[in-house]
C-alpha cells in the first residue's frame, strides 16, 4: 500500500489537469459577498492549515470576503449548537456520522447531496457512508487520521522491548518499563474523550467490532458482563500503575510534555498527536507508532478512525461561495496538500489524493486499508449519542481515577441509557 | 424664572398646584427608562423561566408542556445532588472570608509609612478576573509544576493534586474564589474600622478591655453595617460561583465540582444539553435558594429604612 | 483606633510588624508573582522542566510581543472597551435619574420600586439566561456588542440605582426644597443642582461598573462567541487554548487581560473604594 504514494503521484498530475479545469469553473461562477466560516481547528498546525487553505481560496476569488472564526475545539463542541441556530455561518466544521445526527435532525444542515454527484463520490467513495443519513449526504470530510499507540522507540530499545502483538506482551512490556522508573502511557483526561479512546480499543478488543457498535448504539445494557470483561482488562493496566498520575487534571497536549521528556513511554492518541511531539523534539529516530495489540484471540482488529469535516448550516446566507469552499476542499489537490506533514499530517479523503511520504501515515494508511478487518469506528464521542457519550467519558475518566467505583458507575451509564436512547 | 411681581394668592394657589402635579408626575418620567428596561431585561425573564422549566424544549423546535417532569428528574439526577451539596459547601465556607477579611483589615489598620500601598495590593485580587484567578490558581495547584506543591515540598509534605481529587477539588477552587473575596471583606473592614468611634475604645481601654474583648464587645457592634454588607456581598458571590469551575475544572474531574449554576450551564447550552427546560428547572430552584436570602437582605433594608 | 497603632507598642513588637507586612504581602500575592515570573521566562525553559527556576534572559518582550501582534487578544480587548464603555455611559445615565426620583420623591410606591431594583441585582444569573439569549436573538443582537451592553445596562441599573439613591438620600434635602420655593422646574433641579453634586458617586459607581464589566465572563459566553464581539475574558479562553501548555504565552495573556481594570483602579483608587464601601460605614 506504500506504493500508493508512487502511484498516485502520476494519477495527481493527471488529476491536478483535472481539479484545475475545476477551478477554473469555479472561478467563472464569480463568487461576492461574504463567506464566514467557523473553524474548531485551534490546535497550532491545523490553524496554520485552515488559516492557509481560506487564504488559497480567497485567492481564488478575490471578489469573495472571507472571514476565518477559529473558536477553540473543547469551546467549539459546545457552541455549535448554540450558533448553527442562533448566528449561523456560512460553512462550519465539525464530525462525520452519529455526532452530525442532531444537527441533521434538527434540520440545522443543509443537505449537500448535489455536491456528491458524480465525480467526487467516486473519490470520496471511502467516507460517503459516514457523511449519510437518510440517504442523503450532510457535508464533506476533509480529513481522517488512525489512532493507535505512539511510543518511545529510543527507550524500547534501551529496555529491549518490542512491538507488542499481544495484551500480554503489552502487560510484560508495561512492567519492565514501570521497573526502569518510567511511567509506561501518558494520558491527559481532563476533557474526557482521551479515556473514550482506550474504552473503544479495548472493548474492540475484548468484544469485536459489532458488540462495540450495538453498545455504543445504545442497545447493550452497561451491566452486560461482556462490558465488565472489559474494563477489567483495562483496569489490569490502572492495577500496574500504567498510566501518569493525575491525568484527570491535564489535557492531552498538557500531558504530552511527560513522553517527550521520557517520563512515559507511549501514548494512546490520534495521528494528529504527533505534530506536537515532533515539535517537542521527537523525531523519528525517538518516536514510532503500533497498532494497538489483540486482546481476545478469536476477535479480529478493529480500528478508530475518525473523520472531521465541513458542513454547510442551512441558515447560511452565502451558500453558494459555501458550496464552492467545500468543493475546493475535497479537491484531490488540496487534500494532498492540508494532509500533509507540514500541515495537519494526517490522511487525505480524496482516493486520488497522495498520502504524505510520512512515516506515520504511511503505517496508518496501511494499518487502515489492510489491517483493519473487524470495521473501523469513528470514534466514541463520534459513535455515541452526545448527551450519552458526555456521561459515559466521565463514567470513565471516574472509572480511571477511581477504579473501585465500577459497579456503581456502570448502574449509572445504565441508567442514563435507558433515559436516553428512549 | 423668578416672577418679579408679587403673586397674587391666585396665581400662588394654582402654581403650587402645578408644582404638586409636577411633583407627582416628575419621578415616574425619571424612572420610566430604568424601570421599563429593567422590567424586560431582569424582571419578566425570572416569571419566563419558571414557565420554561415547565416544558421541555431544545430551544429551536417547538416546546412541550410536560408539567413537572423536569423536577421530578432533577430528584434522581446524581449529578444535581453533587451540585446541591456543593453548593451548600460554597455557601458555607465562603463566609471564611468575612473573618479572614476582618483579620487582614485589623493587621493593615496602621499608620506606618507605604501602608496605604499595602492596603492596595492586599486589595488587587479583587479587581483582577475571575478568569484570570482561576488560571493563576489552577496553575498554582498544578501537580507538576505548581508553587503550592513546591511549598509543600520545603516542609516535606505532598505532592498533592487539589483539582484532581473530587474530595478535594470543589475546597480547592472555594480557597481561590476566597482569595478576591477576602480582599473584598478587607476593604469593607477597613473603612469601616476608619470609623470606629475612637472615644468608645479610650472608654474601652478605661475599663480594662484589651484585645480579643475590646474587639468583641467594642468594636464588633461598630462594625455592624461593614459585616452585614460583606455577609450579602459574600453570599451572592457563593451562590454565582461560575467563572472559576468553568476555568479551573470545567466541573470534573467525572462531574465532582459542579455546582448549580455551572449545571445549569452545562444541561441547557453545551452541545449534547440545549435542554432549556430543564436548565430552566436547575435555575429555579437556584433562585429559590437565593430568594431567602433575598428576603432576609430586603427585610433587613426595611426595618432599617422604617428606622430612618 | 484599633488595633492600637504600632507606634505605641513596644519596640520589638514594631520591629515584627515592619518586617511582617512585606512578608504578608508577598505570600498573599504569591500566585500572580508566580504568573508575572511565567510571563517573561523563555519557553524553552518550559519544555526542559525548569518552570521554577529564574529566567535565564528576559524574554518578556517576546512573549509580550506573540500576545499583542500574533493572536486575535488585541481584538478582544479592543471588544471589551467597546462593551464596557459603553455600558458604563448608559448604567450611569439611566441610575442618575432613577435614583433621583427614588432619592428625591416621596410616593407609595417608591420603596416597592426601589427594593425591586435591589432584589432584582441579587438574583442568580443563570435565571435569567434562557430568556435573556432568547430575547437577544430574536431582536438579531445575537453575537453583538450591542446585545451584551443592552442586557449589562439593564441588568447593572439594578446595583446603580441602589447606589445612587443611597447617595442623594445623603444630600441636604433643604438644597431642593429651596429650589421648589424658588419655582425652579423639577428636570433643572435634577440637572443644575442635584446633578454636579453627584460628581464623586458618578465616578466612583462607573469605576466599579467598568471592573464588574471588564471582568464579566457568563453573559460573554451566553451572548457571544467569535473574536468579532466577544470581551477578553471570553476570549482568553480561546487564546489558551491556542497556546495550551505555552504557559509563558498564557500568563502574559492573563495578564494583559487583567491590566486594564488594575490600572483602572490604582487610577482611581479613592472613588473605587469609596464606592465600594458605599453602607459599610454608617
Amino acid at each position: 500500500m506504500c506504493s500508493v504514494s508512487k502511484a498516485s503521484l502520476t494519477v495527481v498530475t493527471a488529476m491536478s489537469l483535472l481539479t484545475n479545469v475545476a477551478l477554473a469553473q469555479d472561478k467563472t461562477e464569480k463568487l461576492s459577498g461574504e463567506l464566514i466560516i467557523f473553524s474548531d481547528m485551534s490546535n497550532p498546525a491545523p490553524r496554520a492549515t485552515m488559516e492557509g487553505m481560506t487564504k488559497r481560496f480567497g485567492e481564488m476569488h478575490p471578489d469573495l470576503e472571507i472571514k476565518l472564526t477559529v473558536i477553540d475545539r473543547e469551546a467549539y463542541k459546545t457552541q455549535i449548537r448554540n450558533f448553527l441556530s442562533a448566528n449561523p455561518p456560512d460553512v462550519a466544521n465539525w464530525y462525520a456520522a452519529n455526532r452530525m445526527k442532531p444537527y441533521v435532525e434538527a434540520g440545522l444542515f443543509e443537505d449537500v447531496s448535489d455536491l456528491w454527484e458524480g465525480q467526487i463520490s467516486e473519490e470520496l467513495g471511502s467516507t460517503k457512508a459516514a457523511m449519510t443519513l437518510d440517504g442523503k449526504q450532510w457535508g464533506v470530510p476533509y480529513t481522517y487520521y488512525q489512532w493507535g499507540v505512539y511510543y518511545r522507540k529510543d527507550v524500547y530499545e534501551e529496555l529491549g522491548l518490542l512491538e507488542p502483538g499481544t495484551f500480554a506482551e503489552l502487560k510484560s512490556n508495561c512492567q519492565a518499563i514501570l521497573d526502569s522508573g518510567r511511567k509506561c502511557f501518558t494520558i491527559g483526561s481532563k476533557f474526557l474523550w482521551t479515556a473514550g479512546g482506550w474504552f473503544d480499543y479495548i472493548n474492540m478488543r475484548t468484544n469485536g467490532y459489532d458488540f462495540h457498535a450495538a453498545l455504543t448504539g445504545g442497545e447493550i445494557p452497561w451491566t452486560d458482563d461482556r462490558v465488565k470483561a472489559t474494563f477489567a482488562n483495562w483496569r489490569e493496566l490502572i492495577d500496574m500503575g500504567a498510566y501518569v498520575d493525575n491525568h484527570q487534571s491535564y489535557s492531552w497536549q498538557e500531558s504530552l510534555p511527560f513522553i517527550v521528556k521520557g517520563e512515559a513511554t507511549a501514548i494512546l492518541i490520534g495521528n494528529f498527536g504527533v505534530a506536537p511531539m515532533r515539535e517537542g523534539g521527537l523525531d523519528d529516530s525517538k518516536l514510532d507508532f503500533y497498532q494497538f495489540p489483540k486482546i481476545a484471540e478469536d476477535v479480529a482488529l478493529a480500528e478508530d478512525a475518525p473523520t472531521d469535516t465541513f458542513h454547510i448550516p442551512s441558515g447560511a446566507k452565502n451558500k453558494e461561495a459555501a458550496r464552492a469552499f467545500l468543493r475546493f476542499v475535497v479537491s484531490a489537490e488540496n487534500q494532498t496538500l492540508i494532509n500533509n506533514g507540514k500541515n495537519l499530517g494526517q490522511l487525505p479523503v480524496n482516493a486520488n489524493s497522495s498520502v504524505d511520504d510520512d512515516k506515520f501515515l504511511k503505517e496508518g494508511f496501511v494499518m487502515l486499508s489492510a489491517n483493519s478487518s473487524g470495521g473501523v469506528a469513528q470514534f466514541f464521542d463520534r459513535d455515541t449519542p452526545a448527551e450519552m457519550a458526555s456521561v459515559a467519558m466521565e463514567g470513565l475518566q471516574e472509572f480511571m481515577v477511581l477504579p473501585d467505583n465500577l459497579d456503581d458507575i456502570l448502574a449509572r451509564l445504565e441508567q442514563a441509557r435507558q433515559r436516553i436512547y428512549k | 424664572m423668578t416672577p418679579t411681581a408679587m403673586p397674587t394668592t391666585e396665581y400662588k394657589k394654582l402654581r403650587s398646584l402645578n408644582k404638586r402635579n409636577e411633583i407627582a408626575i416628575t419621578p415616574w418620567l425619571f424612572l420610566a427608562p430604568g424601570v421599563l428596561f429593567f422590567l424586560f431585561y431582569v424582571i419578566f425573564p425570572i416569571f419566563q423561566s419558571f414557565d420554561v422549566s415547565l416544558y421541555q424544549w431544545d430551544g429551536l423546535g417547538e416546546a412541550r408542556y410536560v408539567g413537572l417532569a423536569n423536577y421530578q428528574e432533577l430528584v434522581n439526577d446524581r449529578a444535581f445532588e453533587i451540585s446541591l451539596w456543593n453548593n451548600l459547601k460554597w455557601l458555607v465556607l465562603y463566609l471564611l472570608a468575612i473573618p479572614a477579611g476582618l483579620f487582614i483589615a485589623l493587621f493593615l489598620n496602621q499608620t506606618v509609612t507605604g501602608i496605604r500601598l499595602y492596603k492596595s495590593l492586599f486589595f488587587f485580587p479583587f479587581v483582577i478576573s475571575q478568569i484570570v484567578v482561576g488560571l493563576v490558581f489552577s496553575w498554582f495547584y498544578d501537580p507538576t509544576f505548581g508553587l503550592l506543591n513546591v511549598m509543600l515540598g520545603w516542609v516535606g509534605l505532598g505532592p498533592i493534586n487539589v483539582l484532581g481529587d473530587p474530595q478535594t477539588v470543589t475546597y480547592g477552587i472555594i480557597a481561590a474564589g476566597l482569595w478576591p473575596q477576602t480582599a473584598y471583606c478587607m476593604i469593607l473592614y477597613l473603612t469601616g474600622l476608619n470609623a470606629v468611634d475612637p472615644e468608645q475604645i479610650e472608654a474601652g481601654r478605661l475599663d480594662g478591655a484589651k484585645g480579643a474583648r475590646m474587639l468583641w464587645y467594642i468594636i464588633l457592634p461598630q462594625l455592624k453595617p461593614a459585616t452585614f454588607i460583606a455577609f450579602v456581598v459574600t453570599i451572592i458571590g457563593a451562590l454565582r460561583s461560575f467563572d472559576l469551575i468553568s476555568i479551573m475544572t470545567n466541573g470534573g474531574p467525572f462531574g465532582s465540582s459542579r455546582v448549580l449554576s455551572f449545571y445549569m450551564f452545562e444541561k441547557a447550552l453545551s452541545e449534547y444539553g440545549f435542554r432549556m427546560g430543564y436548565g430552566a428547572a436547575i435555575a429555579v430552584v437556584l433562585f429559590l435558594i437565593m430568594l431567602v436570602f433575598i428576603a432576609y437582605f430586603l427585610w433587613s433594608m426595611f426595618q432599617e429604612e422604617r428606622g430612618r | 483606633m484599633f488595633p492600637t497603632p504600632v507606634e505605641n507598642t513596644s519596640p520589638a513588637w514594631r520591629l515584627t510588624y515592619q518586617s511582617l507586612l512585606p512578608l504578608a504581602l508577598l505570600m498573599w500575592l504569591a500566585p500572580l508573582l508566580a504568573v508575572a515570573l511565567f510571563s517573561v521566562k523563555p519557553e524553552a525553559e518550559f519544555v526542559s522542566g525548569g518552570y521554577w527556576d529564574l529566567p535565564s534572559y528576559f524574554a518578556g518582550f517576546e512573549n509580550y510581543g506573540r500576545v499583542f501582534f500574533e493572536s486575535d487578544m488585541p481584538r478582544y480587548m479592543l471588544n471589551s472597551v467597546l462593551i464596557t464603555v459603553p455600558t458604563v455611559v448608559g448604567c450611569v445615565i439611566l441610575s442618575t435619574m432613577t435614583g433621583f426620583a427614588l432619592g428625591i420623591y416621596r410616593f407609595r410606591a417608591n420603596i416597592w420600586i426601589f427594593f425591586m431594583f435591589v432584589a432584582g441585582n441579587f438574583v442568580p444569573f443563570q435565571i435569567l439566561m434562557v430568556p435573556v439569549r432568547d430575547i437577544t436573538l430574536d431582536m438579531g443582537l445575537y453575537n453583538t456588542k450591542t446585545g451584551l451592553v443592552l442586557f449589562h445596562i439593564a441588568f447593572q441599573t439594578g446595583f446603580c440605582t441602589l447606589f445612587m439613591r443611597n447617595f442623594i438620600r445623603a444630600l441636604p434635602f433643604e438644597l431642593i426644597e429651596a429650589a421648589r420655593v424658588e419655582g425652579i422646574a423639577e428636570w433643572r433641579i435634577f440637572w443644575y443642582i442635584v446633578l454636579p453634586l453627584m460628581k464623586p458617586a458618578i465616578a466612583a459607581m462607573s469605576v466599579l461598573i467598568f471592573t464588574f464589566i471588564w471582568n464579566d465572563y457568563f453573559w460573554a459566553v451566553v451572548l457571544t462567541q467569535g473574536a468579532e464581539s466577544q470581551p477578553v475574558t471570553a476570549g482568553i479562553t480561546s487564546f489558551n487554548a491556542q497556546y495550551r501548555a505555552a504557559y509563558h504565552l498564557m500568563s502574559a495573556g492573563s495578564i494583559v487581560a487583567a491590566l486594564p481594570p488594575v490600572a483602572m483602579f490604582f487610577m482611581m483608587q479613592r472613588h473605587f473604594i469609596a464606592g465600594l464601601t458605599l453602607g459599610a460605614v454608617k
